[in-house]
């Protein structure tokens, strides 16, 4: 019975649904495996449980699986991301004061329109010597890149107009009621819980940054994925079955209200809900807005592991960490991803399973058929908000020309 | 060497300063939790950390390490695989350890050693004292359920407690549950005839 359990490694936040939906739901026990949850509230602690053994899996940031693989800040652990847990479902919140200070309305903000705005509140208070703070949930985690490539993108240069400094996302919206930090990103529920607390407003989804930014994977240690094949496939077509389950609209009341229970998320039901069904309320006490593209659990292969994703975090890595492009790194970086282990698993289900491995990111301005091998495929709008586009064949060449 | 303690639990940071200082450890600075970590350990620097697992703020202290200036920068001790098992009791125990680079490993060993062994004797503490109050809170309710049935059926104590006993035998519970129950019911319907 061991050899078919997975304990996974989570921190409470909606995108941790698919695992627990599985195990929760019986999409797990239908594939022959168990999975045991395990919850803390950092991610230094659920990558350690990951690399010592205390759990087989883990609901993680991806730019830190990719970190951890290339050894930054430690001895390398080689890591495998077979599936995506979800694209964006993130949000920059302001506080209260920031807000009114960049005139946010009463919707969600224009990445340029607000990014001017808030270059000029920027400057001002670094003038008077209190430089904004925002706070992301890691140093390695795609809330940090897509919140750096939104401010140099305006004209803001992070660590040098404004600082960057790391917040627990449960703790997110307390640091902002403290004014510790003058800003978030951060995932859901934690976005919603600090407006209905009434200690800050939402200025942008991040999916306004990058309209199909890669979020949370599941990572296991290279050596586990080896050694357990047939239980790592059977794990992720439980996975699969409950992405399917997650995105069915009759669902969502269901599915929000197990996430906000006190082992899991705990978190108001309510809140977890908007997340779920694409609504952000951006003020206290304002109507929500319904924002389509705010999270992908399923839809359009989310859950494919592009290598390009790995490439374009590899490539953010190497722009705020002042590293210089390796191209060995790099393909460290987008080895981290196996496609293969996804069509692998996922061949003989119903999931469209793309003949590529990599795309350019960035680069679809409207819906298009994609190739795929099994199943149709339909990849949706993905640009980045200041157009750009990423090819993983020339990391080189895009960092160059990026602000 | 100066050794750094930042934990959730006030009373383990007592615990495992003492085990340090008994060991000749004298050099050490135990963070206030309430105050702002990152200008503590900063003004303190140290290097060695030591730091519960489950502490939240686990993710602004790397944050910091990574981006300290100082030559002195703390890293994750003990990751590579010749010290796979004391990494892993380490874990196992409910504490993580950072260490500036170029420390000798035989001077950090026996820290980890320690505070390991001081993380395992706090977990034990914690469960005597739950066990302890779960004990008291049951000899409680079962004074409470022999007052009861002293009073309605008329017993004496010993045989109360031997109706009790009896009871809780017959069914295969344990005594302070049926003793729970009795409480409950007197609660919900003890002003009945």
């Amino acid at each position: 019975m061991s050899a078919e359990t997975f304990r996974i490694g989570f921190v409470p936040l909606v995108d941790a649904a698919l695992p627990i939906l599985a195990h929760e739901l019986g999409f797990a026990a239908a594939e022959g495996v168990r999975i045991e949850l395990v919850r803390d509230v950092t991610w230094a602690t659920v990558r350690d449980r990951l690399l010592y053994g205390h759990t087989d899996a883990a609901h993680l940031v991806a730019p830190l699986a990719i970190a951890t693989a290339l050894g930054r800040d430690r001895p390398a652990v080689a890591l495998t991301v077979p599936f995506v847990l979800g694209l964006n479902g993130n949000a920059i919140t302001f506080s209260t004061a920031l807000g009114e200070a960049c005139g946010l309305g009463e919707s969600l903000g224009d990445p340029v329109v607000l990014g001017a705005a808030l270059k000029e509140v920027a400057a001002q208070r670094l003038a008077a010597g209190r430089p904004l703070r925002f706070g992301v949930v890691h140093r390695y985690s795609s809330h940090n890149y897509m919140l750096r490539y939104w401010l140099a993108g305006v004209g803001i240069r992070p660590d040098a107009d404004v600082a960057i400094t790391v917040t627990s996302p449960t703790f997110a919206a307390d640091a902002l009621a403290a004014g510790e930090v003058d800003g978030i990103c951060v995932g859901e529920p934690w976005n919603a819980i600090a407006v209905d607390r009434g200690v800050g407003r939402i200025a942008l989804a991040t999916a306004q940054i990058w309209r199909r930014g890669v979020e949370k994977v599941l990572a296991l240690r290279s050596d586990t994925a080896a050694e357990r094949p047939e239980a790592l496939t059977a794990l992720l077509r439980a996975l699969h079955a409950a992405a399917e389950y997650f995105v069915r609209p009759d669902t969502a009341q269901d599915s929000a209200a197990l996430l906000a229970r006190p082992e899991y998320c705990d978190a108001p039901v309510e809140a977890i809900l908007r997340a779920i069904t694409d609504r952000i309320r951006v003020n206290p006490g304002s109507a929500p807005i319904a924002y389509p593209d705010f999270m992908f659990q399923y839809r359009e292969a989310a859950n494919f592991p592009w290598r390009s994703q790995a490439a374009w975090l590899y490539a953010q890595m190497v722009r705020w960490d002042g590293l210089r492009f390796s191209a060995a790194d790099a393909a460290t970086a987008q080895s981290v991803f196996r496609p293969d282990l996804y069509r692998a698993a996922l061949a003989g289900s119903g999931a469209p399973l793309p003949n590529a491995s990599s795309k350019l990111e960035g680069a679809l301005d409207a819906p298009i058929g994609a190739g795929s091998t099994q199943g149709r495929l339909l990849l949706g709008q993905d640009r980045f908000f200041d157009g750009r586009a990423f090819d993983p064949d020339d990391i080189a060449g895009y960092l160059a020309q990026l602000p | 060497m100066r050794i750094a303690i930042i934990d959730t639990s006030t009373t383990r940071a007592a615990i495992i300063s003492e085990g340090l200082r008994d060991a000749g450890l004298v050099d050490l600075v135990v963070i206030d939790p309430a105050g702002p970590l990152v200008a503590q350990v900063e003004a303190s620097a140290p290097e060695v950390v030591l730091i519960n697992l489950e502490n939240p703020s686990r993710d602004l202290l790397e944050d910091f390490f990574a981006m300290s200036r100082a030559l002195a920068r703390p890293i994750a001790m003990f990751v590579d695989q010749s010290d796979a098992q004391t990494t892993m009791a380490a874990v196992d125990a409910g504490v993580s350890a950072y260490v500036v680079d170029g420390l000798a490993k035989q001077r950090i060993k026996p820290v980890l050693d320690l505070a390991i062994r001081r993380f395992q004797a706090f977990s034990r503490l914690q469960t005597e004292l739950a066990e302890a109050k779960s004990a008291l809170a049951d000899r409680q309710t079962i004074d409470r359920a022999k007052a009861i049935l002293m009073k309605r059926r008329g017993l004496d104590e010993p045989a109360a407690y031997a109706l009790l006993r009896g009871h809780a035998m017959k069914s295969n519970r344990r005594i302070a549950e049926v003793a729970e129950a009795i409480v409950t019911s007197e609660a919900l319907m003890g002003d009945l005839p």
